[in-house]
């Protein structure tokens, strides 16, 4: 019987969607070991984001009010501390770069083992052993975790957004607890990029390009009608984040963002490595590309050989009016 | 200032799809690949060495350590980080399968103890285990605040403290982390102007990406110190709190793409075959 806690990520005070894959990663480990889990909501406005955590058949959700921004040498000593005290067995949040921060810190302060990014988990013979994408995703490794409290990140696209279930759980207030290394650190700021895309992580289609785009402009005036025809969210391989042409934020690979949309397009990107490894998991995956040699062509189910700038206007037409036809 | 800069060995990260797995499924195997220094440590020494100099005048202003865990050909990689500028090397011996994140933060933490530096630079993850997890463990074992994911780093309060821009998924995060601490670097950490340490005129024209070492570096690195040391005897506990009990190979894709002649025939088999627009 393994109980779980959650860590939920909060932004502008409100759930980010990202927990939800962890709530899922939480819930199959409970049902399969006869556990249950727990939830915290911990920030600015944790108390507020609770009520929705509420909604997703924890056991209880607890919340603990932290002022200012997210800076996690103030939230793992809270997370430990709540850990400790619930008994937990595993402690979990999802692996965006909120819970690539985070989790480790959690752990190395419960003298812990972590494993992160995981993208499965089994509970065969009551040992939980968690299935990790390694070497950019050219390996799994199976993996379990000695500690008697284990922390793990959930790989966001491998876990389905858990749904609302049940009635609502009860909401605990938890003290926050202090930690000297927090002194020493000052949120400035955030800054992000507001879009009306969906979210990269969370969309089900997605338009990625590639260096071939040539320039910022191009990604605008070629790229973005075909990604807004398709009600897509806009990625970029590495290389086109590099020269500029997007912000980093958009990477999808190895080190960026790992997405696994229903429908992948991949615009003018030549598929190294660590760009698969972001988005081989795809459902559909369309490349175009004038070098049909590429290695995109090896995860690829659909190829349109040619040149970029004459057919993605073309494309972005002909799915404007496939999709007024339907 | 006094930097430490963890480093590690990878097989060859441009060809990780040579990755084989043993026909027991126990063991990862990287023969035929070449052992490089891990992209985002490589990355850190960058740039420690950019706030350790005055680049116009080639001043040096600090110490530059890297370390090591692991079997002694880990030195090879060392000589690397040395030739590029670094200046000297603490290589800790250790098996492989002594080692998780935990027992690597732990030792590296034992290392921190002895050399007292300012501050720890490494890469963010090594892109072989893909874990992302040994710099925020380290900075919570020596509670010590940190900065991952750096993009940018500015050195300010005269060099007691650093602006970190750290790209996280929602955008860019500003922290001012006062040392000694822990930052982790990502990719954007090597562009030309995003390390600043005022000394080095802020529009000094640094080439984009890590510096390729000289011939004369490579001749110095040769004589440059590493020390060695072992797991006993920094007395750090050797027991890895993770185990892999099996590795496997992932399916492949359903190979070989459909080539389509015309932009009409993608919309109609996207439509109708795949059924996804």
């Amino acid at each position: 019987m393994t109980d779980v806690l959650v860590v939920a990520e909060l932004l502008d005070g409100k759930m980010r969607k990202t927990t939800l894959s962890a709530i899922t990663l939480a819930k199959k480990i409970a049902d399969g070991t006869g556990g249950k889990f727990d939830v915290l909501s911990i920030g600015a406005g944790a108390k507020a984001a609770a009520a929705e955590l509420a909604t997703y058949g924890a056991r209880k959700v607890f919340a603990t009010e932290v002022a200012g921004g997210y800076i996690a040498e103030k939230f793992a000593p809270t997370v430990a501390d709540l850990a400790t005290k619930g008994a937990y067995g595993v402690v979990t949040a999802t692996a965006s770069t909120y819970g690539k921060d985070l989790m480790p810190r959690v752990g190395a302060r419960l003298s812990a083992g972590v494993a992160s990014d995981v993208s499965d988990v089994s509970t065969e013979g009551g040992k939980l052993v968690y299935k990790r994408p390694m070497y950019a995703g050219n390996v799994f490794g199976y993996v379990e975790v000695t500690t008697k409290v284990q922390v793990v990140s959930a790989r966001q696209s491998e876990f389905e957004a858990a749904a609302p279930a049940g009635a609502a759980s009860p909401i605990e207030d938890v003290a926050a607890v202090t930690d000297a290394a927090a002194s020493r650190v000052e949120f400035m700021g955030l800054e992000s990029v507001k879009s009306a895309r969906p979210e990269l992580a969370e969309a089900s289609v997605v338009v990625s390009g590639g260096r071939a785009l040539k320039s910022a402009e191009n990604f605008k005036t070629v790229l973005e009608p075909l990604v807004d025809a398709m009600g897509a969210a806009m990625g970029a391989s590495r290389a086109a984040c590099d020269a500029g042409y997007v912000p980093n934020d958009l990477q999808v690979g190895q080190t960026g963002k790992v997405v696994a949309p229903k429908l992948y397009v991949a615009v003018g990107i030549s598929g190294a490595i660590q760009h698969l490894a972001g988005m081989k998991g795809s459902k559909v995956i369309v490349a175009i590309n004038k070098d049909k040699e590429a290695p995109i062509a090896q995860v690829a189910d659909y190829f349109l050989v040619g040149d970029l700038f004459t057919v993605i206007p073309q494309l972005t037409e002909e799915v404007k009016k496939a999709k007024a036809a339907h | 200032m006094k930097i430490l800069v963890p480093i590690k060995r990878v097989a060859d990260p441009d060809n990780a799809n040579k990755i084989k797995v043993a026909a027991d499924g126990q063991k990862v195997t990287s023969d035929g690949l070449e052992w490089k220094l891990n992209p985002f440590d490589e990355y850190a020494v960058e740039s420690a060495l950019r706030l350790n100099e005055n680049a116009k005048t080639s001043e040096k202003l600090g110490e530059t350590i890297v370390v090591s865990i692991g079997n002694k050909d880990v030195g090879q990689t060392m000589r690397q980080a040395l030739a590029m500028g670094a200046d000297r090397g603490v290589l800790v011996a250790a098996e492989d399968d002594q080692l998780d994140s935990l027992v690597v933060a732990r030792a590296l933490k034992a290392i921190v103890d002895q050399e007292k530096p300012d501050l720890v630079l490494m890469g963010k993850q090594a892109v072989d285990g893909d874990s992302n997890t040994a710099g925020q463990m380290l900075a919570e074992m020596l509670g010590w605040p940190m900065a991952t994911f750096a993009a940018t780093i500015a050195t300010t309060d005269g060099g007691k403290s650093f602006v970190v821009g750290r790209e996280v998924d929602t955008g860019v995060l500003t922290l001012k982390v006062t040392g000694p601490c822990v930052i982790t670097v990502d990719l954007r950490i090597v562009t030309p102007t995003a390390v600043k340490n005022g000394v080095t005129p802020a529009d000094h024209p640094y080439a984009d990406g890590a510096r390729y070492a000289s011939l004369k570096g490579i001749m110095a690195a040769k004589k440059k110190p590493i020390a060695e040391t072992d797991l006993k005897t920094l007395a750090v506990e050797a027991t890895p709190a993770t185990k892999y009990s099996k590795f496997e190979l992932p399916p492949a894709r359903k190979g070989g793409a459909v080539f389509v002649a015309s932009v009409e025939e993608l919309v109609q088999k996207l439509r109708t075959e795949a059924k996804v627009l």
